[in-house]
């Protein structure tokens, strides 16, 4: 890894307290995110991949061990960090141009003149194909589309780090793969750094440059990491043939339904 | 027993048939209106389908009003001392011929004292709207708050806003004050529970992206608390309009002066029956209409949520 690393997780352990006792969620979690890398997490639920999730983006702090973010310790949640909610998280009182505005004012807004953050928040919906929709509110798109202004919103904040939380989760299979393409391809673009949460083989596969394996809760661990080499552009139907890509898919689902069986539930 | 399922079968099909309106819309369509509305923009649905659409939802509620009627007029011929419809429609019109004529504070039309009527409310709500809404705010975002004020609003929230009264004409020495004070004592309580509710049940997602843009806290009032309260606060206004309303009829009985309070009690000590169930109808169309337009101004402000 020549590349600087942007988020660096030191022995981080997250426990809560409950009625019961002391509930472990998280335990000795290492990991090194380095720029323009995309990460993603992947394990059953429950697995507490989610909470290592919101421990980078400060919205929970860890009970032990330390989260470094561009060399300074992550206290709290801030927009160099942007979040994608599951479930898309806009403003249902705000259009989407006013949604993606409010974070990009937020950023920008000192530094820059109204027609520019106009022009940025523009870019962005544009960006992912939502020009047509600037004006619209929430309820009045549909669910792929909302979550198009969600990393849209991400997006146009210019993060150090993107961290998306099952992005994708409630979408339908054809809606996700599109979204998911156009994904990689703002990521081309950009360049950016990205961990993503997900439980879907094929698109941690598809989207990520490494895998982190997440073992089974409570006290939850990496597992394993496992790299993935596809050169990118990825071309969803070209890979489906491609020999690395039937290995890795191959070695997550053994890692899953193998060596972390879960236990019906 | 068979019989009886055949018979049904047939008449959920004979009715399921003509309507070309699927299955699904027609089950969701129970309230009357919804299906007027459905069969209205069926461009394929014939016009006896629509005329029929359009006496299921304009007959009932008339038939109603006209069973309300009936019985009054057969309680009126039957009981005597209570003037039927037609004494009423009669001594209406003479009535709201003049609305609003003025000889001296103790002979006002009816216009004026249904007016005087809503200014007081207006008043009374205004000042509880001033001070529940922030007070709502405060005890909602703040969890001490909420435990402090907890036990004095539950303890006042029940009394009847006319046991104030007499504070009220002791404090202010007047009556107007004092029937406005009754106001904002009724009005009080739904504006600051229904907002402290509204603040404790703001979606944590949206506070999630509060936090994550890093918003300062006059951005957070502004584009997230309010417009997620807001909801809220337009029923605890609803309610505290509905209450107040019922609450000043009452207070102006005892105070006197001009309102409709004061009208019917005045009424009644001139015996004219008929004014009295003239002021019920006001009384209860005014009502009626602050309702509504509370409900279409929540409507405009629920964000498609609902």
């Amino acid at each position: 890894m020549s590349k600087k690393t942007i988020v660096k997780v030191e022995d981080a352990g997250m426990s809560f307290d409950t009625k019961k006792g002391k509930f472990v969620a998280l335990r000795n979690i290492d990991l090194n995110i380095a720029e323009g890398e995309f990460v993603s997490l992947i394990g059953h639920s429950g697995c507490g991949k989610s909470t290592l999730l919101n421990l980078i983006a400060g919205l929970t702090l860890p009970t032990s061990g330390s989260l470094i973010c561009d060399g300074r310790e992550i206290a709290g949640p801030g927009p160099e960090r942007a979040v994608v909610f599951q479930n898309h998280s806009l403003l249902p009182w705000l259009t989407c141009f006013e949604n993606v505005l409010l974070a990009v004012e937020r950023v920008f807004g000192k530094k820059e003149g109204k027609g520019k953050l106009k022009a940025r928040a523009e870019a962005a919906l544009e960006m992912v194909h939502m020009t047509h929709a600037l004006h619209k509110y929430p309820h009045e798109i549909s669910g792929g589309m909302k979550q198009r202004v969600g990393i849209a919103r991400a997006f146009a904040m210019e993060p150090k780090i993107l961290l998306m939380d099952e992005p994708f989760g409630a979408l339908d299979a054809l809606t996700r793969a599109s979204l998911q393409d156009e994904l990689n391809g703002v990521m081309e673009k950009t360049g950016a750094t990205v961990v993503m949460v997900t439980h879907d083989v094929d698109e941690a596969v598809l989207l990520s440059d490494r895998i982190v394996m997440m073992t089974n809760g409570p006290a939850a661990t990496i597992g394993e990491i496992l790299p993935v080499n596809l050169a990118r552009p990825r071309d969803r139907l070209a890979l489906a043939h491609d020999r690395d890509f039937v290995d890795c898919r191959a070695a997550l689902l053994e890692f899953l339904y193998q060596k972390q069986v879960k236990k019906a539930a | 027993m068979s019989a009886a399922t055949i018979t049904s079968d047939k008449v959920v099909s004979m009715h399921a048939t003509p309507s070309v309106v699927p299955a699904p819309a027609a089950n969701e369509a129970a309230a009357p209106v919804v299906a007027a509305k459905n069969s209205a923009r069926e461009p394929g649905v014939p016009l006896s389908e629509t005329v029929l659409a359009l006496f299921k939802a304009v007959f009932p509620p008339f038939a109603g009003i006209a069973l309300l009627i009936a019985v009054w007029a057969l309680l009126a011929a039957k009981g005597g001392s209570i003037p039927g419809p037609l004494a009423v429609w009669d001594a209406a019109k003479v009535l709201f011929a003049d609305p609003f004529y003025n000889n001296g504070p103790n002979d006002m039309g009816i216009g004026w004292n249904v007016l005087s009527s809503l200014q007081r409310v207006g008043i009374g709500f205004g000042f509880a709207a001033l001070v529940g809404i922030p007070l709502g705010f405060i005890i909602g975002r703040f969890a001490f708050m909420n435990a402090m004020f907890d036990p004095v609003i539950s303890l006042l929230r029940p009394v009847s806003p006319l046991a104030w009264l007499p504070i009220g004409l002791l404090v202010f020495k007047q009556a107007d004050p004092a029937a406005t004070w009754t106001i904002f004592i009724c009005s009080i309580w739904p504006m600051i529970i229904n907002t402290a509710v509204g603040v404790q049940r703001v979606p944590q997602d949206y506070m999630n992206v509060a936090r994550v843009l890093d918003l300062d806290e006059w951005k957070i009032v502004t584009k997230i608390l309010f417009p997620s309260v807001l909801p809220y606060m337009l029923t605890g206004i609803r309610l505290s309009i509905g209450t107040a309303w019922l609450v000043i009829v009452a207070a102006e009985m005892l105070t006197g002066g001009v309102g409709i309070g004061f009208w019917v009690w005045d009424e009644w000590n001139n015996l004219k029956v008929e004014h009295i169930i003239i002021a019920i109808f006001v009384i209860g169309i005014v009502g009626l209409l602050l309702e509504q337009a509370l409900l279409l101004l929540a409507r405009r402000f629920s964000y498609g949520n609902s």
